[in-house]
């Protein structure tokens, strides 16, 4: 049996039944959500007697020039079923999202390589800093503007 | 009367050390001989391999994908070219699909017996246990030589298939290591299994819970040993995974033992896969032409398959150029270490190496 992809438009029905309005739009492929309902969001697919998102497979950053987009990707091992949820983030200064290590602990460290990769602070994390390059590194290699 | 007064010590150990697997360092802090903290500092072998992508064809990416975790370069292979198959759209011959399976399986065990060799390295039996795995992942990498002329940077498969068809001689030696190789185990088993040292040393030590594995995203055979039955190979079967026969081994308790034990059963499961693979093969093409420049069409993919470590994936996104605009690694090995304070503390330096050693990681997908 393959794993079920739960489209866009499906998951944000589900969210739309507990929390109104943190789902900006949706499409075939991913659900956006709004950047400050993240946690909220997260907190309702975790949820063991609903959604049951238990696992977080990925936490990714693309860089899009004019915005960044974070990408969640989340399974369920119990219905064995998997959604992607997105936020866009934008500024290019100083972006920021709220943290999601208190839901899924699995966030911990991807968390922290989006930080240093791609530049994206994680509001309320418990250990914010550089992992794979080191303290003092000037820039974010990952993205599009960065010179080498 | 005098109290003594103590005070908690902090230790390095790394990132040149030979228990860390590679160049991995950790800040430890004891109180007496009792782990009171840990911090990991990754980094040491950071070569950018995603921003490298960035700047590739999806050709030439295949070899970078080797170079992430070179123990097994087949499964990073199948996990990449899988994603831009999807991507692109591009059909894979089933003879392809055959041998495809057929060396992912033989990596898997490669890979496994690397990481028990080590284990019991680490546990003080030097060389002499590592020197018996080594033989046999010999024989593995002699048939890689066969397929592809390389033994660790294979760069085997490509978008479409796989780089070309195995030689005759080739099924003649896969025949024989099937048949000598669950002889070959149960002589490692006599020796490791019930073993009095290792099962003192192993037993109940670096415990790891169902619901703290499921919630720190590892995968492979540490969140089965933590008796999760979830293997991508099953959950989510692809290539020919679907027309093969084969259990999901677990564990009980999640242990260092169960960690080790449930390698050894995944490596007889392998041996299964692999012969119904010999039976079921025809011949036929192995592999669809492709253009050189691939240009998929504008969009994203994630897709994933069960490498050795855990669950390897490739989140990649297209702008319809010859380069990928984005292709992030989720690597197995690096999301494993997640939890690695709440398993070591409490535990003893010695326990450390082990505990290290049965999550099995190498430090090239780590740092990528």
């Amino acid at each position: 049996m393959l794993t079920k992809i739960i489209s866009g438009d499906e998951i944000s029905k589900s969210i739309d039944n507990t929390l109104k309005n943190a789902v900006l739009y949706s499409d075939e492929t991913a659900a956006w959500v709004s950047l400050e309902k993240i946690h909220e969001v997260c907190e309702i697919l975790k949820d063991p007697d609903g959604l049951d998102y238990s696992f977080l497979t990925a936490i990714s950053a693309v860089d899009y020039i004019e915005y960044f987009e974070v990408v969640y990707h989340l399974a369920s091992l119990r219905n064995n079923q998997s959604c992607v949820i997105k936020v866009k983030c934008n500024g290019r200064e100083n972006p920021s999202i709220e943290s999601v290590t208190d839901i899924w602990q699995a966030a911990d460290l991807q968390e922290r390589e989006i930080w240093d990769l791609m530049g994206i602070e994680f509001k309320n994390h418990p250990n914010l800093k550089r992992i794979l390059l080191w303290e003092g590194f000037d820039g974010h290699p990952l993205r599009k503007d960065f010179i080498g | 009367m005098s109290t003594i007064r103590t005070e908690p010590v902090t230790i390095n150990l790394g990132p040149q050390h030979p228990s860390t697997h590679g160049v991995f360092r950790l800040r430890v802090t004891f109180d007496g001989e009792e782990i009171i903290d840990v911090e990991p500092v990754f980094g040491y072998l950071h070569r950018g391999t995603e921003k490298l992508a960035e700047s590739r064809n999806y050709v030439q990416i295949v070899t970078l994908t080797d170079r992430m975790d070179y123990v097994a370069s087949m499964s990073n292979n199948l996990a990449y070219v899988r994603t831009v198959e999807k991507l692109a759209g591009i059909d894979v011959p089933e003879r392809a699909q055959y041998i495809r399976v057929i060396s992912v399986e033989l990596q898997r065990i490669a890979s496994h017996l690397m990481a028990t060799g080590f284990l019991l390295n680490d546990l003080g039996a030097l060389a002499t246990p590592l020197v018996y795995c080594f033989r046999e992942r010999e024989r593995i990498l002699d048939l890689f030589e066969m397929l592809c002329g390389a033994r660790i940077t294979l760069s085997y498969m490509r978008p479409g298939g796989v780089f070309q068809d195995a030689p005759d001689d080739f099924w003649n030696s896969l025949n024989t290591l099937i048949s000598d190789f669950p002889n070959y185990l149960d002589e490692l088993e006599s020796l490791i299994t019930t073993n009095e040292i290792v099962l003192a040393r192993t037993i109940g030590v670096g415990l790891l819970s169902d619901t703290q594995a499921v919630d720190s995203g590892v995968t492979g055979p540490v969140l089965r040993a933590a008796s999760v039955k979830w293997d991508l190979r099953k959950a989510n079967p692809y290539e020919v995974y679907d027309r093969v026969k084969f259990d999901v081994p677990i564990g009980n308790s999640g242990d260092t033992y169960d960690r080790y034990y449930v390698r050894l059963q995944e490596m007889r499961e392998s041996i299964k896969i692999i012969s119904q693979c010999i039976e079921q093969i025809e011949p036929g093409p192995v592999r669809t032409e492709t253009p050189y420049f691939i240009r998929p069409p504008a969009g994203e993919t994630y897709s994933s398959v069960e490498g050795p470590k855990g669950e390897l994936g490739f989140y990649m996104v297209s702008d319809g150029g010859i380069s990928p605009y984005r292709c992030k690694v989720r690597a197995p090995s690096f999301i494993n270490l997640t939890p690695l304070k709440d398993m070591l503390t409490g535990w003893k330096m010695g326990d450390l190496i082990i505990i290290l050693g049965s999550i099995d990681i190498v430090l090239g997908e780590v740092d990528r």
